[in-house]
């Protein structure tokens, strides 16, 4: 086996070795229920589909990723791991993906699990499942983009919690990029360019149409720029500041 | 094999190692000697390809470690200081992780991890994940895949620290038998340890070089090197001693009564103490040569100079 695929095993393990992939999915599936049928209102809509629980991932994603990735980096900082782990015969790039990797295919795994959901939707009805699968995707694509923000905040510190809130912070950010709360900022001195540039960068307006099951290039190419960008930094940060 | 030419790192303002300098060969078991914070794991980290120099060059097997990092990170064991490892793992799981990525193929990797575990005295921790094992253990799981690849280089930062006694006796033999046609760097600040296993010692103070060559060398520093200890079992006049030829210096230690006498430079002064105190009759129940005490080199030698 390569280094990579080493790598990736030995983080997708650790996952499990501790309670941290236990705990995710299942608040990941908790919470998903309670957002679909409680908020998002599944039987009262009385349509045979998933946008209620698709609608609702980057609130869930907003908080549960940052949550997964904190330790990644800051752990092997505070332990000093990252001396062992940077002074084997692997480069930087083969352990910021294997990282990567690892914590998307846990998302995926919680994603997967959310299968009762489908298979209620298809008792009830006879939805899309098209429609149902292109969100699947979009959902875990978000999810990478988050997973890429939340592994570089993680990079930047020793400290778990400091990784935590930077990382939602700067989630936050790009999920409502879209919103007035970002957008009046910059009302009223930034030309219309400007604007228009900080709005396409919200999580919610690319993630719309992925949600209803449209896999549109522009927003599948939107995710994978942000994803390889953060990983780009990351593999900066831990180039750089490796030692301190 | 390794050669080092002005070595330096600084941290902003604080020069860690200061233009460092020396050449090592297979066969070297080198004690990094110094105080702490004088640079002896700046420098190892350096080596190992962890911390980039910021100036100076560092080859390895004719190698520049800066453009051939993977190559010479393959060649290298290495024991960071305080053995960092991955704690949710169990010992059989780290050791099969860094033997995997260390490119030990399938058939190999099991007679090597056996023969390391072995080695180590592991086998009664296999199955427990390293977080939940004492200081000791760690320290020699942390041995174990700095020597599982079985390196041509190894570099041991404080390698017995948190060890007892016997475990500390046990990795000086693992280090000793490992190493006929290896290079072995160990830092330590336990000043035995260097006569014990090594036949280099490199001693470093403020990132300088302050010494380089044998553990014998580093003894006859000592200004008790060649020394003549005794002590007499009841008060005799021993002024005598004092006008001997090639006696230097005398020390009376008052607690324990032992008299030390100081050859000058070169002078072998047994024979005439003995001839005296044969002459004189001197009640002399102990008598013994000095090697030279480590401790008072070492302050001297490390301790900062006045310009």
């Amino acid at each position: 086996m390569n280094a990579l695929g080493i790598i990736v095993k030995r983080e997708f393990a650790s996952f499990f070795a501790t309670p941290v992939a236990y705990v995710f999915i299942t608040i990941f599936l908790m919470l998903s229920g309670v957002f679909t049928f409680f908020i998002g209102q599944f039987y009262e809509r009385g349509q045979a589909d998933l946008l209620p629980f698709f609608n609702f991932h980057p609130w869930l994603y907003l908080f549960l990723v940052p949550a997964i990735a904190m330790r990644s980096w800051s752990e092997e900082r505070k332990s000093g791991t990252i001396e062992l782990l940077m002074t084997l015969p692997i480069s930087v790039t083969q352990a910021v993906l294997g990282k990567f990797i690892a914590a998307w295919a846990v998302l995926g795994l919680a994603l997967l699990l959310t299968f009762p959901l489908w298979v209620t939707v298809n008792y009830l009805g006879t939805p899309d499942n098209g429609i149902i699968l292109a969100a699947y995707v979009g959902s875990w694509l978000m999810a990478g983009a988050f997973l890429a923000v939340s592994l570089c905040m993680s990079a930047l510190t020793k400290n778990q919690v400091i990784a935590f809130i930077l990382a939602i912070v700067v989630c936050f950010l790009f999920v409502l990029s879209g919103s007035p709360v970002v957008l009046d900022v910059f009302q009223g001195w930034a030309s219309a360019m400007v604007i228009d540039t900080v709005a396409s960068l919200s999580f919610l307006t690319h993630f719309e149409a992925m949600a209803k099951g449209v896999l549109a290039l522009n927003d599948i190419g939107y995710f994978l720029i942000v994803i390889v960008t953060f990983m780009i930094a990351n593999h900066m940060i831990i180039e750089q500041k490796k030692a301190d | 094999m390794i050669s080092v030419t002005q070595l330096t790192k600084r941290f902003k303002e604080f020069t860690a190692v200061n233009e460092l300098s020396f050449e090592m060969q297979p066969g070297d078991i080198v004690g990094f000697l110094g105080p702490n914070g004088a640079g002896k794991s700046t420098t190892m980290k350096m080596l190992t390809g962890f911390l980039a120099p910021t100036s100076g060059e560092i080859h390895i097997d004719g190698m520049d470690l800066a453009t051939n990092s993977k190559a010479i990170q393959a060649k290298i064991g290495y024991l960071p200081e305080g053995a960092p490892a991955y704690g949710d793992m169990t010992v059989i799981q780290f050791l099969n992780f860094i033997a995997k990525v260390r490119g030990i193929d399938s058939q190999h990797r099991d007679q090597r991890i056996a023969d390391v575990v072995q080695q180590l005295a592991l086998e009664k921790v296999l199955d427990k994940p390293i977080e939940n094992l004492s200081k000791g253990f760690k320290r020699r799981v942390g041995l174990a895949q700095a020597i599982v690849h079985d390196p041509q280089i190894l570099i041991l930062d404080e390698p017995t620290d948190g060890l007892d006694p016997n475990q500390k006796h046990q990795v000086r033999e693992l280090i000793q038998h490992l190493s006929k046609d290896k290079l072995v760097i160990v830092s330590t600040h336990i000043l035995e340890e260097v006569t014990a296993v090594c036949n280099r010692v490199i001693v470093i103070a403020d990132g300088e070089l302050r010494f380089d060559d044998t553990p014998e060398a580093l003894l006859k520093q000592s200004k008790y090197h060649q020394a003549i200890t005794l002590h007499l079992s009841y008060q005799a006049d021993i002024s005598g001693l004092l006008e001997l030829q090639g006696v230097a210096d005398m020390h009376v230690d008052r607690a324990t009564g032992r008299v030390t006498l100081f050859p000058e430079p070169g002078a072998q002064i047994l024979h005439l103490v003995t001839e005296y105190a044969q002459v004189r009759k001197l009640p002399v129940d102990t008598l013994y040569i000095e090697q030279g005490r480590l401790d008072e080199v070492f302050r001297t030698i490390t301790k900062e100079r006045v310009a």
